[in-house]
């Protein structure tokens, strides 16, 4: 991959979202936005190639998108009144607006796209996918695994979505408070899924994208304290500090993936821990349970556990039983299945896993076969570990975890052998 | 932007309305109608005959196809509408969720096609 190509890669990969804000600031016009940012990161690709990469990348690229703006509305003639698209362009135009980074009202910038994304007039299949690719700049790929589902499916989703946006005139901007119990619940969905794309990177050899983990912290901070009496919010900033405060931990110095049992607990980020510990508090003293408070709860037995022997998979498992009455799907049955193995034996694990339905549901997802692969391995069951254990290798995309699994396999067959 | 508010309710409930109940309804659509007004978004507003007075035609290889009965027979149907004028759709959808069958209807609101001019 040339100089040029990676400098693209990189700053769609942080800044996508400013680029994009920045556009839509002046236009209210997410289709507009993310097309022209596209626009401009293709001229990039030509032009950085040619000239070199530019001293401020995300500047160049916000530049370039606000030029390809005021030319599209310039033609723009129909389905449009023409008096705002004459503002939007003299918005677009005024001298060389904030740079990305330096305006002061980014953090709004970036909540009112992810309202518009997550509104609820937009079917709530689309309203995921769509703020991973226009908010964050995720690639489809990565959305189609995140959700276990097909590329063609999740682009026809982020369409039909764009299209209502414009059409429908679903306005850019942070609801009024009376609103917020409607809009909450998927605002909360998607920052978590941008947390774990962050954590658990879909693909390519780079595990721990931690942009991805800070930008989701950050907007469940942003959403903290416009909201401090939320307990799902607290919940959710509280779950994704427990995970991250495990980030160092969870890579080794040869780049491989340490498994919560093999992790040094000692690298875990103290700071991290406290503070998610104390979120949570503030949360259950609220009173109003919810998916992200037990998962959160679930995160600070692991969080307090000195050594992993010292774990209350018992009491894991439970909160895993009490997450699936809200969220009946088949990877927290996975996780359950989990705990459960831990607190009761891997027998016990393996006969909630070979469940009919779930097996049906999880055939495609990595991890199932892997937990499989674990399951037996415990139980004594050599070969079906290392099938188990094939059947990952094949479904598995990303380059540590191919590592991992690899090695397993490995370990598996020497002590076959022996 | 302009959206039309489509009213969708239960005839059969209708019809069993009892007279006081009825003359509610129609209290709180005049008052619904007045604070459109006075908002300065309506545009217009019409209430329908119930769907038994409905005919449907289709024009199918240049022969006029007749029919009694609405488009869709459904347990709701459409009983009337507004036209209005707002900023924007959160503020159609506030409107629509003041209309007083969303209580026991359903609004469907719908952006109107801007036309190049």
């Amino acid at each position: 991959m040339s100089e040029a190509t990676e400098a693209v890669n990189a700053v769609v990969r942080d800044e996508w979202s400013r680029i994009v804000g920045a556009v839509v600031r002046a236009t209210g016009q997410v289709q507009l936005a993310e097309d022209v940012a596209q626009d401009a990161v293709a001229a990039a690709l030509v032009a950085w190639e040619r000239d070199g990469v530019p001293d401020r990348p995300a500047a160049w690229l916000t530049a370039v998108a606000r030029r390809r703006a005021i030319d599209r509305l310039r033609k723009v003639k129909t389905h449009l009144d023409k008096a705002p698209a004459l503002q939007a362009m003299a918005r677009l135009g005024q001298a060389p607006g904030p740079l990305p980074g330096e305006t002061p009202d980014y953090p709004d910038d970036r909540l009112r796209l992810l309202f518009t994304c997550c509104h609820p007039a937009l079917a709530a299949e689309s309203r995921v996918p769509l703020t991973l690719r226009v908010v964050c700049g995720l690639h489809i790929d990565e959305i189609a695994r995140a959700f276990l589902t097909k590329r063609p499916a999740v682009q026809q989703r982020i369409v039909r979505a764009k299209k209502k946006i414009a059409a429908a005139g679903i306005p850019w901007r942070v609801p009024d408070p009376e609103d917020w119990p409607e809009r909450l619940p998927s605002v909360l969905a998607t920052i978590y899924l941008v947390f774990n794309e962050g954590y658990a990177a879909s693909s390519g050899a780079e595990h721990v994208r931690g942009k991805l983990c800070g930008e989701a912290i950050w907007l469940g901070r942003t959403l903290a304290s416009i909201l401090p009496e939320e307990p799902e919010v607290l919940g959710l900033l509280a779950l994704m500090l427990l995970h991250d405060s495990r980030r160092a931990a969870r890579v080794g110095a040869d780049g491989a993936l340490v498994l919560l049992d093999d992790q040094d607990r000692s690298t875990w980020d103290r700071d991290a821990i406290t503070e998610g510990l104390a979120l949570l508090n503030r949360a259950l003293v609220l009173r109003r349970p919810g998916p992200y408070q037990i998962q959160a709860a679930i995160a600070a037995l692991h969080a307090q556990a000195a050594t992993p022997e010292d774990t209350d998979w018992a009491q894991i498992a439970a909160l895993y039983g009490g997450l699936l009455q809200h969220h009946p799907t088949p990877v927290v049955a996975l996780n359950r299945a989990v705990a459960v193995a831990m607190s009761q034996g891997a027998e016990a694990g393996l006969a909630l896993l070979d469940d009919e339905a779930l097996s049906a549901a999880l055939a495609g997802y990595p991890l199932y076969h892997a937990a499989r692969a674990d399951f037996y391995r415990r139980a004594g069951q050599r070969s079906e570990a290392r099938h188990a254990l094939e059947c990952a290798l094949a479904l598995t995309m990303n380059e540590i975890e191919r590592d991992f699994l690899r090695r397993r396999l490995e370990q598996l067959k020497d002590r076959g052998s022996s | 932007m302009k959206y039309l508010i489509l009213i969708y309710e239960d005839e059969a409930q209708m019809a069993a309305r009892s007279p006081d109940k009825q003359q509610q309804v129609f209290a709180d659509y005049g008052a619904y109608t007045q604070e459109l007004v006075a908002a300065g978004v309506m545009v217009s507003g019409e209430a329908l005959q119930p769907s038994v007075t409905a005919s449907s035609v289709r024009v199918r290889g240049g022969e006029a196809l007749f029919t009694d009965g609405p488009f869709a027979e459904t347990r709701e149907q459409l009983g009337g509408f507004y036209l209005i004028d707002c900023a924007d759709l959160d503020e159609a959808l506030q409107w629509a969720a003041k209309c007083p069958t969303s209580r026991d209807g359903t609004i469907e609101v719908r952006p109107l096609l801007v036309w190049e001019t």
